[in-house]
């Protein structure tokens, strides 16, 4: 792991990806090659010297020299996000350091296991990183994003994901509303469970996928068990827990 | 960095001297695992200390059940920024299991190893004193299986990465020998509050404070 030492960014973008999501592009002065799937801390300090962090999934791939991608959840109550959404302008800056984390990460080599990601709400970043670095990189082994989200608003980079899987048909994306499906959807609607990860890992076969599960407690925790039972070996499966409470 | 500030940026709660520096307080039990929670068979757990010991042991769940038990009230500080206060445990101190064997002389560190493949390290005068236990119950219940279930090492002192889920044994060793997340960059130690987090904070750690200005 490179040398993880505190630098000032400054923001040169700002997006809005759904009504409670910011994509905040960051440049650093100091960047150094991450691997998707590693996360940025941010600290934020106050006049009176308090200071507040937080982790942050990367979403941009290392491909994108010299700046960082954290896409942030605006969190009830949230000390940093609320200040991240409502005190940050471009042109501010912005204390982080990083890349940091070596396990949940994929590097992108040629041979590489096809991917299954699974990913509950902001859950996706890190896998959408994943997904960014294997398009820059040609890859074409197959990849499946299974994404769960509550209504149709909250699907985070949207048009980027399905804009990937018309152009890569070794990339299929799989949408899952849990709460409420657009007009007409003929997809998954439900709560991830068993049979719908049973039928997703069908779809490579014979083949076992490296999979890797980012989202909320509960959901990984199913998640990972429901993998296990539709036969990928353990090792083939790599999580991420976190939420409003960092889990 | 010295006096960097975020323009306008305020405290949204009150300071609590229980925080170590960059924690904030959470009243959940967070979850955080690498991979797959382990199913382990009560009839098939055992608890092992070996390394450098003059002979080894191990107990079955049973075994291990019969020996003496504490009650633990302890404050959890994750490396990931949460902290949650005044958590009831139930379990066997560390140095309860020392009366079951003679250490070698070198040993002077410990490896934590654990069902599901995870270690992890830290010197062997961190679990002495009472200061770590073996945790079998949480607020009154089995330990859950995301929570380390069905026994986990506890030693609230540190980050809590250093409180392997799973446990299934200590190794004693001479080095200090790197375990899952800490061949991964993170630290040796894990002082919260020294907010020692990662391995490149380890090395300046009780500078740190005179080379911010």
């Amino acid at each position: 792991m490179s040398k993880v030492t505190w630098q000032l960014g400054t923001v040169i973008s700002i997006v809005p990806e759904t009504p409670r999501v910011k994509t905040f592009t960051i440049r650093l002065p100091d960047w150094t090659p991450h691997l998707a799937g590693q996360h940025y801390d941010l600290r934020l300090t106050a006049e009176g010297g308090y200071q507040a962090e937080r982790s942050y999934s990367i979403a941009s791939p290392p491909e994108q020299a010299g700046e960082i991608a954290l896409t942030v959840e605006l969190v009830e109550e949230g000390e940093v996000s609320g200040y991240l959404f409502e005190g940050v302008a471009v042109g501010n800056e912005l204390e982080v350091r990083g890349p940091i984390g070596g396990y949940f990460v994929w590097r992108g080599e040629p041979g590489a296991p096809p991917l299954l990601l699974v990913g509950g709400g902001s859950g996706v970043v890190p896998l959408m990183a994943m997904l960014r670095h294997r398009q820059r990189l040609g890859l074409r082994m197959p990849a499946v994003l299974l994404f769960s989200i509550r209504t149709p608003e909250e699907v985070i980079y949207q048009a980027e994901l399905e804009a990937m899987a018309q152009a890569d048909p070794s990339f299929t994306l799989l949408l899952d509303y849990t709460r409420q499906a657009p007009p007409g959807w003929a997809g998954y609607q439900r709560r991830l469970d068993a049979a719908m990860l049973a039928e997703v890992v069908q779809r490579f076969g014979a083949t076992q996928p490296q999979a890797f599960v980012c989202g909320p407690t509960g959901m990984v925790e199913s998640v990972a068990n429901g993998l296990q039972a539709a036969g990928l070996a353990p090792e083939m499966i790599l999580t991420e827990r976190f939420g409003p409470t960092g889990s | 960095m010295g006096f960097f500030t975020n323009k306008g940026f305020q405290p949204k709660r009150p300071s609590n001297p229980k925080l170590p520096p960059g924690q904030y307080e959470t009243t959940d039990f967070p979850v955080l695992t690498a991979g797959p929670t382990p199913r382990i068979n009560l009839t098939n757990w055992e608890f092992r200390l070996e390394g450098l010991v003059e002979e080894p042991v191990k107990w079955s769940w049973e075994e291990f059940n019969k020996l003496p038990m504490q009650d633990f009230n302890l404050d959890i500080h994750c490396v990931t920024k949460w902290s949650k206060f005044d958590t009831h445990w139930r379990g066997v101190s560390v140095d309860t299991l020392l009366e079951h064997i003679k250490l070698k002389p070198e040993a002077q560190f410990v490896t934590q190893f654990c069902y599901g493949g995870y270690t992890t390290n830290l010197p062997l005068a961190d679990l002495l004193g009472g200061k770590a236990f073996v945790g079998l119950q949480f607020e009154g219940q089995p330990l859950a299986p995301e929570h380390g279930g069905p026994a986990r090492l506890v030693v609230p002192h540190l980050y809590f990465w250093k409180s392997a889920k799973w446990v299934q044994g200590l190794r004693y060793t001479a080095d200090d020998e790197p375990g899952f997340w800490e061949r991964g960059g993170y630290s040796m130690y894990g002082d919260p509050w020294k907010e020692q987090r990662y391995r490149d904070d380890d090395d300046d750690a009780a500078s740190a404070g005179s080379i911010r200005l």
